[in-house]
């Protein structure tokens, strides 16, 4: 009971701090399964509404797809529910040993360990396999599970500008005397939605002896040809070294992580990467369910296919309409407003709409850079776009956006 | 010879400055979250080769590098021996 009134009082003003600016952030109900079509409760309490969800990562629809839920039951009848224990005590089952093998193929490296979440692969991976001795130099935008492992470790660190090879080449130089070096990369950008340039990462490291991470959790699955990932796409599947990715996304979207790569930087990891040796892997369902989704994806790439023809129709219906995004060719699309408030009434006048889009602004995206991000998903189909584009177009029109420049709604709203 | 500070000044400009934010020789730096403290490491690296010096970590505090003006201060105490 030594929580006093002062205590409280000092969270309650940083809570209502965070309301004042705008930034504090509220949970909306999803009553359904997660799908192109989900039914939510929002505000709380407000009646039921059928949306369509254009804001998840279930990539390639296989969030509640029957053969993922039919292999699950299996998994769960079989193998039970829980492991009650951590993996090198007894809580590694032949299904973890599988999927383990499993990605490794599908990612095309040599050996591959299970983490609770991709959060929990980033965190352990850095200080498991880098010593004071070394250096860690790691592009300006990755995301913040990898901030996070960086900071646990106690190697150097250094960042180079957001995919400025000449930058990140002078990084090199000057740690030439280092005893690793390690470049670290996003391979996709989850709020931009562009994509590294491994090609010419890998050249640099080759260069200057310099060792690869990238973080896949935005790609596997669904970017290259059969949707191994970034290093598919850009010619280097083989020449990364090290490789995290989530189970939590594209592939099935529950939860679960990896570290895939060279495979004594592999075992390092087993012996010393922390979450790992002190948290419970992924639980037998959930492994069950990632060996389905593998499973399909290694059959056939209908569904990226897919994806990629629904990712085209999204990117042109938006140009066509006149509404600004980011260039690329990635099914996360950003949406530009520029302004905060702008890309938090617009996503609430989508949701009337049918839509289920957020706003997302600084601190999440630099200053004046609000955005709604939309990401699109081969459990979509062209009506699902064809009724979202629409919603942007009124709702564009609604706020005078439509064929306007960056200036201009800058002009309009403020930054 | 360029002054020193001006030196300091360009680099810090060219390695952190993204936008048209204007800084001056004592704009906060790393307290005005312009320069990440992880990022302190190469400004260090850039100091040492270019001054011929060697600045022990313990003196390389994000406090000692906040600004432009106190950069110069620390390097100027090491040029000297
Ligand atoms: C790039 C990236 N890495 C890692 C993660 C974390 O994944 P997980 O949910 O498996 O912890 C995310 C999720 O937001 C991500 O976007």
């Amino acid at each position: 009971m030594a929580y006093s009134n002062k205590v409280r009082e000092s969270y309650l003003e940083t809570l209502n701090g965070l309301k004042n600016a705008g930034i504090f952030k509220m949970e909306r109900f999803i009553h359904s399964a997660q799908a192109a079509d989900i039914i939510v409760e929002f505000p709380t309490g407000a009646s039921l509404k059928k949306v369509i969800n254009i804001c998840a990562n279930n990539y390639l629809g296989l969030s509640s797809h029957p053969d993922v839920i039919k292999a699950a039951h299996e998994g769960l009848d079989t193998r039970g529910y829980g492991m009650s224990s951590v993996r090198f005590i007894c809580g590694t089952q032949d299904i973890h040993k599988q999927l383990e093998k499993l990605v490794t193929e599908f990612l095309g490296t040599e050996d591959t360990i299970l983490f609770p979440s991709c959060m929990d692969a980033n965190a352990g991976v850095f200080e498991a396999v880098l010593t004071k001795d070394d250096v860690m130099i790691s592009d300006r935008l990755v995301h913040a599970s990898l901030v996070d492992g960086i900071r646990l470790c106690s190697a150097m660190h250094d960042t180079f500008k957001h995919s400025d090879m000449a930058h990140l080449e002078s990084k090199l130089q000057l740690f030439q005397d280092k005893r690793i070096k390690m470049v670290i990369t996003d391979g996709v950008f989850s709020m931009d939605g562009d994509t590294a340039k491994l090609d010419e990462m890998v050249t640099l490291c080759e260069k200057y002896d310099a060792m690869i991470l990238v973080d896949e959790s935005h790609s596997s699955g669904f970017i290259g040809k059969t949707g191994r990932g970034t290093h598919e796409k850009c010619g280097v599947m083989g020449k990364i070294d090290v490789i995290t990715t989530t189970f939590g996304k594209a592939l099935g979207g529950a939860s679960g992580g990896c570290v895939s790569g060279r495979k004594e930087l592999v075992e390092m990891c087993r012996q010393k990467a922390r979450p790992y040796l002190f948290s419970n892997t992924i639980a037998p369902v959930v492994v069950a369910g990632v060996l389905k989704v593998l499973e399909i994806l290694s059959a056939t790439t209908e569904r990226r296919d897919k994806l990629e023809t629904n990712t085209a129709f999204w990117r042109k219906g938006l140009i066509d309409a006149g509404i600004i995004i980011k260039e690329g060719d990635t099914p996360i699309v950003p949406v530009m407003l520029f302004n905060a408030k702008l890309s938090q009434d617009f996503s609430r006048d989508l949701y009337d709409e049918g839509i289920y889009a957020i706003g997302f602004f600084f601190p999440v995206v630099p200053q004046g850079q609000a955005r709604i991000r939309t990401q699109i998903s081969a459990g979509h189909e062209i009506h699902h776009l064809e009724k979202a584009l629409d919603a942007f177009k009124k709702v564009g029109k609604k706020y005078n956006i439509l064929g306007k420049t960056k200036q201009e709604i800058i002009d309009m709203y403020g930054m | 010879m360029e002054e020193m500070k001006d030196v300091v000044l360009k680099y810090v400009i060219a390695e952190y400055v993204e936008d048209d934010s204007e800084i001056k020789y004592d704009t906060p730096l790393i307290s005005g979250g312009i320069v990440d403290s992880f990022s302190m490491v190469s400004l260090k690296r850039f100091l040492e080769n270019k001054y011929n010096i060697s600045i022990p970590d313990d003196k390389a505090t994000p406090e000692a590098f906040d600004t432009v003006n106190k950069i110069v201060t620390l390097v100027n105490e090491y040029v000297k021996k």
